[in-house]
């Protein structure tokens, strides 16, 4: 079972805010699911090696090229607030 | 206008183009009308290409045929997780509204330089998120068999605009089963390439090790030639590595001494009876086709949804970070500091199903329960690899029902997402090993399609098609959708 803590602690590593319903119900999900997924660790993988990509590539180079990238302006097209050519926030903390 | 001028695949139209017998402009009204026709009652369409594409087939058709590349002038649909350019890309999600990529996907870019015509993009789960596509923030999508069921998902669109006729062939992704499992619900062909075929460079990420787009088509042969089309190695994907052969269209039509594998983890009793009855005749089918049928064991692929519900979500809630309202998308108009602001953004930008993930992601990879989560499953991914490997080396295919059940009812699963995730037992395995599979349509339960799911070695996907196409001559599925047109 996961702690309503946890939870709390969990959707601010995520930068999300769960009201009080959704923490409950997200609180009683993730423990379903987690409890599933634990059947994981009764896995003896003592020395068995991760898979991290299913099709093993190493040492991919390309030839160092410069080529066009985008634009000032098509970088800037979508963002929800622009200033003096920069992406613009609201103030720090 | 006969009654089924729209049922085409990619490949008539291009003989009707080649032959004269169609212009590219009224290829594209015919799906245009077709979508006005039924797309209210499919949903499968998020947005409709109509301008650009009448404008680009026009173009298409003022050229004289011999300066013409082979595609040129076919229709298609692609969901909407691929960038293209100027055009909105949502991902199916509130975050993204708006945004139109100032750059094309590689493999849309892919479909351009084939002069493919884009006729819209698809609706989706949420980020591809989800096994119903009612996880959509702006619509659901029905399965055309039935309105009163889902299509499944995550590529639903992909899936019912190509059995609806909205489109001759679509593009889709797969991650854990979202291209296969959704055509399988839907009667039509789906193919997951193997990891690395098509490029993933302009594909909004879910799970990066296990994305692949792939296409679903009417036919065997469609998805061949599609497939052609976008593959190839993408200095803009390191990971990509393209086919190691050009795709040759299949022409088989036996399986002499071919071997396939029945995994027997697959048919335990998750799987309906309609479904099960279905595999069993199309076992059948096989031996009267001249292949070997036997039972294999693979107990590893047991763990599967267990290693796969902590890697995709661990690799999710890392690709949607870069969702902070900054630079695309939506930004929320709450949040006097920085970080309030973001908070904000992505609790009113991001559905139920993706906060869902990002919390299990976050939560598996938090400090102190990292190797036993995320580590855990990645040594039980080895496993299933060494599985999948070693069943392989006696083997040519295996094979399994796609979906353990036919399209369910709407509503039916959204309360219970656990047993939604377990629905997928059949396809996880595949995209974990990285292995090349494809859905078939093999028959019917209830009036509904049923998929047969074949898996092969990595690069396997000439043999792949060659033993579906075999298999489709054979099954000569007849029955199509009946969807009445509205007019209004």
């Amino acid at each position: 079972m996961i702690s309503r803590e946890e939870v709390e602690h969990v959707a601010r590593l995520a930068r999300l805010h769960l009201d009080e319903e959704a923490l409950e119900r997200m609180g009683s999900e993730l423990s379903q699911i987690i409890d599933y997924v634990q059947q994981i660790g009764e896995l003896d993988l003592a020395g068995v090696e991760p898979t991290m990509h299913a099709v093993a590539l190493t040492n991919v180079f390309r030839e160092d090229e410069i080529w066009k990238g985008l634009t000032q302006d098509e970088a800037l097209s979508n963002a929800p607030n622009v200033e003096a050519g920069h992406f613009a926030v609201p103030r720090m903390g | 206008m006969s009654h089924d001028v729209y049922e085409l695949s990619g490949i008539r139209c291009r003989g009707l183009l080649e032959s004269g017998q169609a212009s590219a402009t009224e290829l594209v009204q015919v799906y245009l009308d077709r979508m006005r026709g039924v797309d209210k009652q499919v949903g499968a369409y998020l947005l409709s290409n109509e301008e650009a594409a009448l404008q680009q087939a026009a173009e298409i058709d003022a050229k004289p045929p011999e300066e013409r590349r082979p595609w040129e002038g076919v229709p298609i649909a692609v969901k909407d997780i691929m960038a293209t350019k100027g055009v909105e890309t949502t991902c199916a999600s509130r975050i993204l509204s708006g945004y139109r990529p100032p750059y094309d996907a590689t493999a849309i870019r892919k479909l351009k330089e084939a002069g493919l015509i884009i006729l819209g993009k698809l609706n989706m789960d949420e980020f591809a998120m989800g096994s119903s596509t009612e996880n959509s923030a702006y619509q659901p999508t029905r399965n055309p068999w039935d309105l009163e069921r889902v299509p499944g998902g995550s590529s639903g669109g992909s899936a019912a605009a190509v059995a609806a006729a909205e489109t001759p062939w679509a593009l889709g992704t797969d991650t854990g089963g979202s291209i296969r499992q959704p055509a399988s619900l839907c009667g039509v062909v789906g193919l997951k390439p193997t990891y690395g075929a098509v490029s993933r460079y302009g594909l909004i990420a879910f799970a990066s090790s296990l994305d692949q787009i792939g296409p679903l088509t009417r036919t065997v042969s469609d998805a061949a030639a599609l497939l052609g089309i976008v593959e190839g190695r993408d200095p803009l994907d390191s990971t990509s590595t393209g086919l190691r052969e050009p795709i040759r269209l299949p022409t088989e039509r036996d399986l002499a001494g071919r071997r396939f594998g029945v995994i027997k983890e697959f048919l335990g009793e998750a799987i309906d009876s309609g479904v099960r009855e279905v595999f069993n005749d199309a076992c059948k089918t096989i031996e009267a086709l001249g292949g070997v049928v036997e039972e294999v064991s693979l107990p590893s692929v047991e763990r599967g949804i267990a290693a796969y519900y902590i890697i995709a979500p661990a690799e999710a809630s890392s690709n949607l970070a870069r969702f902070d309202g900054v630079r695309y998308g939506y930004r929320s108009g709450e949040g006097e500091d920085l970080l309030s602001m973001y908070t904000h953004t992505r609790s009113e930008g991001f559905g139920p199903e993706v906060k869902r993930r990002i919390m299990i992601g976050t939560y598996v990879l938090s400090a102190g329960y990292y190797e036993a989560y995320y580590g855990q499953a990645q040594r039980t991914r080895t496993l299933i690899v060494q599985d999948f490997n070693r069943v392989f080396a006696d083997y040519d295919y295996l094979i399994s029902p796609t979906s353990p059940s036919v399209a369910f009812k709407l509503g039916e699963r959204t309360a219970d997402p656990l047993a939604m995730y377990l629905s997928d037992l059949c396809t996880i395995p595949v995209n974990l090993a990285g292995l090349p599979a494809i859905s078939l349509p093999a028959g019917f339960s209830q009036g509904l399609p049923v998929g047969l799911h074949l898996i092969s070695p990595h690069f396997g996907e000439q043999a792949l098609l060659d033993a579906a196409h075999a298999l489709e001559q054979k099954f000569l599925l007849e029955a199509r959708p009946n969807l009445t047109e509205v007019t209004e």
